[in-house]
């Protein structure tokens, strides 16, 4: 089969499509694309967990600044608190990135199940409290 | 107010990079709980940090040899695409049963990684 830089077009066709649903459904129900991009890139893709987190920073940046575009025009962005948290976070993401270093795949990938579980428990909290 | 924005910001950016998430998820809580937001520009404003955090996360990682930007391309560029059909969708389609259907699919996806 053809392949680009090691990638089949099967493999892209799947990478595409389950890109496009997972921007859906973050935008549907306002959870951030990483939540979605990291298990499509490890359970579909087959990427390693560290590979797939780190791919899956990269790939929330267009889906980031689309939506940061949209909400501009509605005028719900704070620019000053927005860029305070993103300074501060850079201390944040030095600890956070060696820790996930130091762990290895396995117990990062089961960590990252804990936090889907948890994502799920906040969306059903979320529609109990609007509803 | 301001400084109640540093440790908001720090935990986003550990979960944000922990997980290779942008850390939405701490975010919105903290700031409508902690930093007194409402609800909309909490959304907003964390949207923009996630921005900064994940470029953040990308150098880091990006250092550690860990990135696969052709897997980013495919996936990253269709999503955002998915996310504008999704935000369009989302008054008509997020409803309450709809909502729990994405949830008990998460918490399902999670076990899988689990076990």
């Amino acid at each position: 089969m053809a392949t680009l830089l090691g990638i089949t077009a099967a493999h892209a066709t799947i990478a595409i499509a389950l890109g496009f649903l997972a921007g859906v459904l973050a935008g549907l129900f306002g959870v951030g694309g990483g939540i979605l991009f990291v298990p499509t890139l490890t359970l579909a893709l087959g990427l390693e967990q560290h590979h797939a987190q780190a791919t899956s920073l990269l790939a929330i940046l267009p889906t980031v600044a689309v939506g940061t575009w949209r909400q501009q025009r509605y005028g719900n962005v704070r620019w000053k608190p927005s860029i305070a948290l993103g300074v501060a976070g850079i201390v944040g993401v030095v600890a956070g990135g060696l820790l996930a270093e130091s762990l290895g795949g396995s117990v990062l990938r089961r960590l990252f199940g804990v936090l889907l579980i948890l994502t799920a428990a906040q969306l059903a909290w979320r529609v109990r409290k609007v509803h | 107010m301001r400084l109640r924005l540093v440790p908001i910001g720090l935990a986003a950016g550990f979960f944000g990079a922990l997980f290779g998430v942008g850390g939405g998820i701490v975010m919105v809580p903290l700031l409508i709980g902690v930093a007194g937001f409402a609800a909309r520009p909490a959304m907003a404003t964390s949207l923009a940090a996630i921005g900064l955090i994940a470029l953040e996360g990308v150098v880091f990682y990006g250092i550690h040899g860990d990135l696969r930007p052709l897997d980013a391309i495919i996936l990253g560029l269709p999503a955002a695409a998915g996310a504008l059909v999704g935000t369009g969708l989302q008054q008509r389609l997020a409803n309450r049963t709809l909502t729990m259907a994405f949830a008990v699919v998460l918490a399902g996806v999670g076990i899988r990684l689990l076990v």
